[in-house]
């Protein structure tokens, strides 16, 4: 290929651009930084971050005319990547400080963590650390969070102990191998189930259609919605570019559909 | 919830340096090279820390900052010297995603809440650097531990998460660099009275004492250095290119360091860490990382084979 493929990095003042610029380089994708409309579409993927709260970043989206390009980037059926608080951006509304519509692609709202319950002590509100992704339970009768009595954490622990390998303390019975498996061709594809990727946030996305969410994690015994895939849409709540090499295998996933060869990246 | 393995870089110049009490600085090698070890042997996070910045009024952090970024996909804190806005812009530009923030917050508390406005609370991470007097209460000092504010730290700390820290790095200067355990009592009644994660440093000179802080004091986060830069050293080999002609590191490799720490490394903590039936992030590919030799690691660590 002549040239690597762009990504447009939304550059609307909030996030840690640098570090995903960083990692879409590590995976052979060239980034740029994008903040008027012509640079988001002309880009072959667009990356949404954020840090901050919703309403600013909504204010911000406005201000730079941005919505309407964000829009017609899914609607044109090309990668629109959002990551922390740039998937909450994708929901309808938000319930951070008041209501705030946001961009509206994803149905659902966005919601703060109430009271997560550890093992041994109430969880801190951000979560700041490292927390493990699952495929989403098949049976997803009921959408977003609901709470586990801590069943996942004890789940963990009876599965061969704490020191047991990963693979088998991974409640796998969740997982559906094979052509069911959602990770399949999503940006989560080759990742091992119950991978550790870095979450900052106060808040998550709860999708109204159950079928959205791409990965699930539980935090102080509540299962949140922790990456969501809808169309050409996807979206983590967590920072892969911070996530290790685990979490850069979801830029080279995103570098591979966009044509830059494997284990050969440019 | 996944206690974060925190390795902590104090830097001094071009150099990874560590001290005890914050003073007696000595020349370890170059901070890029171990922060790449950490990073590849299972680190959460890593911080850097300018050692003496506050002191001279300069931040030489920035060049180290962008390299290290380059190579390292997990998150970066920065810290000291930094004074107002600009400079935590340019932290944050150089690759840093969060800013260790102690002298200039105590100078102007208002620079917490600017601060978090402009690049998010979580951005914003408040060092406490504090000094158990006589009396038994703690005092916030600043100038990496040189000089009193008269500030009661547990209020500082309570003031801060009120202005929008994200998060508080919380150093107890009687403890640090002395391998004698951390400050539990200090860490515990902060880490109990705020709604933020609370990162606990200064002290840790055995495996026993990451996970008395974590389960006993309710740290979210623990912060390593002389443990693991001591393991870092003994374990690597020495290349020109690892270390720094100044210092030396010859004292250290023949084990002639402080021998009431217990050096060791990443991959040895969290398995102890989950040998002690707490939850510890392990990455695939580095579980696939080949450990020390067992007998090493079972010298190292006589409670494991009792546990075994």
């Amino acid at each position: 290929m002549d040239r690597p493929p762009v990504v447009a990095i939304v550059d609307y003042g909030l996030g840690n651009l640098f570090s995903v610029g960083q990692a879409c380089e590590h995976a052979g994708l060239q980034p740029t930084l994008a903040s008027d409309a012509p640079a988001l579409l002309k880009a072959d993927a667009v990356i949404l971050p954020g840090v901050g709260a919703f309403g600013d970043a909504m204010e911000s989206l406005h201000r730079l005319d941005l919505t309407g390009p964000l829009k017609d980037t899914a609607a044109a059926g090309r990668p629109l990547i959002g990551i922390c608080l740039g998937l909450q951006l994708l929901m309808s509304e938000s319930h951070e400080f008041g209501r705030h519509a946001g961009l509206g692609l994803i149905a659902g709202s966005v919601v703060r963590f109430d009271k997560p319950q550890g093992p041994d002590r109430m969880l801190k509100v951000p979560e700041v650390g490292w927390n493990r992704i699952h495929r989403p339970p098949m049976a997803a009768g009921a959408p977003g969070a609901r709470a586990t009595e801590r069943t996942g954490h004890q789940a963990e622990l009876s599965a061969g102990g704490p020191g047991a390998p990963r693979a088998a303390s991974a409640p796998s019975d969740d997982a559906q191998p094979g052509a069911s498996d959602p990770w399949a061709g999503s940006l989560l594809e080759g990742l091992t189930e119950g991978e550790y990727m870095y979450f900052v946030h106060s808040f998550y996305a709860k999708p109204d259609a159950p079928g959205v969410a791409l990965s699930v994690s539980t935090y102080g015994g509540i299962e949140f919605c922790s990456a969501v895939r809808q169309g050409s849409l996807c979206a983590f709540q967590f920072h892969p570019e911070r996530s290790g090499a685990q979490g850069l295998r979801i830029y080279s996933n995103l570098a591979a559909r966009l044509g830059v060869p494997p284990e050969k990246p440019l | 919830m996944s206690p974060r393995i925190i390795p902590k870089l104090d830097i001094k110049g071009p150099n990874l340096v560590k001290g005890i009490h914050l003073e007696g600085l000595r020349v370890l090698g170059k901070p890029e090279c171990f922060a790449r070890h950490y990073y590849e042997t299972g680190a959460d996070e890593l911080i850097y820390m300018d050692a003496v910045a506050s002191l001279y009024g300069r931040n030489s952090l920035l060049e180290i900052v962008e390299r290290t970024s380059r190579e390292i996909f997990i998150p970066l804190t920065v810290g000291g010297g930094l004074r107002s806005l600009d400079d935590i812009r340019s932290a944050l530009r150089a690759g840093a995603d969060k800013v260790a923030i102690n002298t200039a917050a105590l100078q102007r508390p208002e620079l917490i809440r600017e601060a978090s406005r402009r690049f998010g609370s979580s951005t914003i991470v408040i060092s406490i650097e504090a000094m158990k007097l006589s009396d038994g209460s703690y005092e916030a000092y600043v100038n990496a531990g040189r000089d009193r504010t008269g500030v009661d730290a547990f209020e500082w700390a309570l003031r801060a998460c009120e202005l929008g820290a994200g998060e508080l790095l919380v150093t107890s200067i009687r403890q640090e660099g002395t391998g004698t355990g951390y400050d539990l009592a200090l860490t515990r009644r902060i880490a109990e009275s705020v709604p933020i994660p609370v990162i606990a440093c200064g002290g840790a000179g055995k495996l026993s004492d990451i996970a008395a802080i974590v389960r006993d004091a309710r740290a979210d986060a623990v912060c390593l250095a002389s443990m693991l830069h001591y393991g870092a050293i003994k374990r690597r080999p020495v290349t020109a290119g690892n270390f720094s002609r100044e210092g030396n590191i010859e004292f250290l490799r023949q084990g002639l360091g402080f021998s009431r720490i217990q050096d060791c490394s990443l991959p040895e903590i969290k398995q102890y860490l989950l040998q002690c039936g707490m939850d510890c992030r392990v990455d695939t590919e580095q579980a696939l990382w080949s450990p020390e030799p067992e007998t090493e690691l079972q010298a190292l660590t006589p409670s494991l084979q009792a546990a075994g």
